[in-house]
């Protein structure tokens, strides 16, 4: 199994980079994954980071795109419920890239 | 609409669930289902009772399978796999009562 | 997309959610199947009730609960949710008992419902 070491800590992912513990999950750890994707960390991205483990929380899942997108515009404003502003945030895909980040599971349903 | 039966009666519901659901149809029974269809069972007084509602095939390798093709209640109808194909074309849906 | 290729998809649960992998498995068809924007409801009859019963705490038997995911599915626009009236009654439940809004049909109505699909899915 993969890992990826983080202040001196191992985290076991799977072949793609998800982390396999949910319980793992920490901001620096976060922040570690984020490097890996290239992305500069904003408040805007932090913002879809708290949605979705929020959901996930909820749910127990990850949401498809097409539903992130839409509870988004719901909880945060239609400025921020679409997938343009999604993909600039996440330029490899709001579902895949965010979720990773998020410490989650890739979403079911993301085909 | 065709309904597909794969469990014994005598030890599982999913032939009884068709039954009290299922507004007509055909029904093929397969694997242990196949049962149902033979003289003396338990569940013989109900297959009689929904023959006046359904139309009732059963595949008949299954029922030489398990030594009981000397059995098979009259009006029963036992097919072969080309019957089994047959009626999957012939219905508009179809359920398998799991 | 045009109206006729738009299909009548009903998932037919009649296992309880632990026991074997039918339930969990039927979710997940469910999630996919709802990305191809197609008319999908969901059946629950016989032992597939106990999938929507309120409450679920897995810990004890180290599996994940998957019944918070049934509350997902309006997010999803899968908003159709039939239940058996006989098959809840069987069991001792009733609608309150249930984690997510169904409509209950008696046996009659279901069978009926089910005649008209194009498609069912059974688990």
């Amino acid at each position: 199994m993969p890992q990826i070491e983080v202040n001196g800590k191992t985290y076991e992912t799977d072949e793609e980079g998800y982390l396999v513990n949910l319980a793992d999950w920490n901001m620096d750890v976060a922040n570690y994954i984020a490097k890996t994707e290239n992305l500069n960390m904003t408040e805007q991205h932090w913002e879809v980071i708290d949605f979705l483990r929020k959901y996930y929380d909820e749910f127990q899942i990850a949401p498809a795109v097409r539903v992130l997108t839409k509870a988004i515009g719901k909880k945060l404003g239609p400025e921020k419920g679409n997938s343009q502003y999604l993909y600039e945030l996440f330029p490899y895909g709001p579902g895949k890239q965010a979720c990773k980040v998020a410490g989650l599971p890739k979403p079911t349903g993301c085909i | 609409m065709l309904h597909i039966i794969n469990k014994s009666p005598l030890s599982g519901n999913s032939l009884g669930s068709c039954l009290n659901v299922a507004t007509g149809g055909e029904i093929l029974l397969i694997e242990d289902a196949v049962y149902a269809a033979t003289s003396g069972n338990a569940f013989e007084k109900k297959i009689r009772e929904a023959m006046g509602r359904f139309k009732i095939y059963a595949l008949l390798p299954d029922i030489e399978a398990r030594g009981l093709a000397d059995r098979v209640i009259e009006g029963v109808s036992a097919v072969g796999y080309d019957g089994f194909v047959d009626l999957v074309v012939a219905n508009r849906n179809c359920q398998s009562w799991l | 997309m045009s109206e006729e290729s738009i299909k009548k998809f009903m998932f037919v649960n009649r296992k309880a959610p632990y026991g074997t992998i039918y339930a969990l498995e039927a979710l997940e068809v469910v999630l996919i199947t709802a990305a191809f924007d197609q008319e999908v409801s969901l059946a629950f009859l016989d032992d597939g009730i106990y999938q929507l019963k309120k409450g679920q705490q897995t810990k004890g038997i180290e599996t994940k609960n998957f019944s918070p995911t049934y509350r997902a599915l309006e997010g999803y626009d899968i908003e159709k949710l039939y239940v058996e009236k006989e098959s809840l009654e069987a069991r001792g439940l009733s609608e309150e008992d249930l984690l997510v809004d169904v409509t209950v049909l008696s046996r009659a109505e279901m069978g009926n419902l089910m005649e008209e699909q194009d498609v069912l899915l059974s688990f």
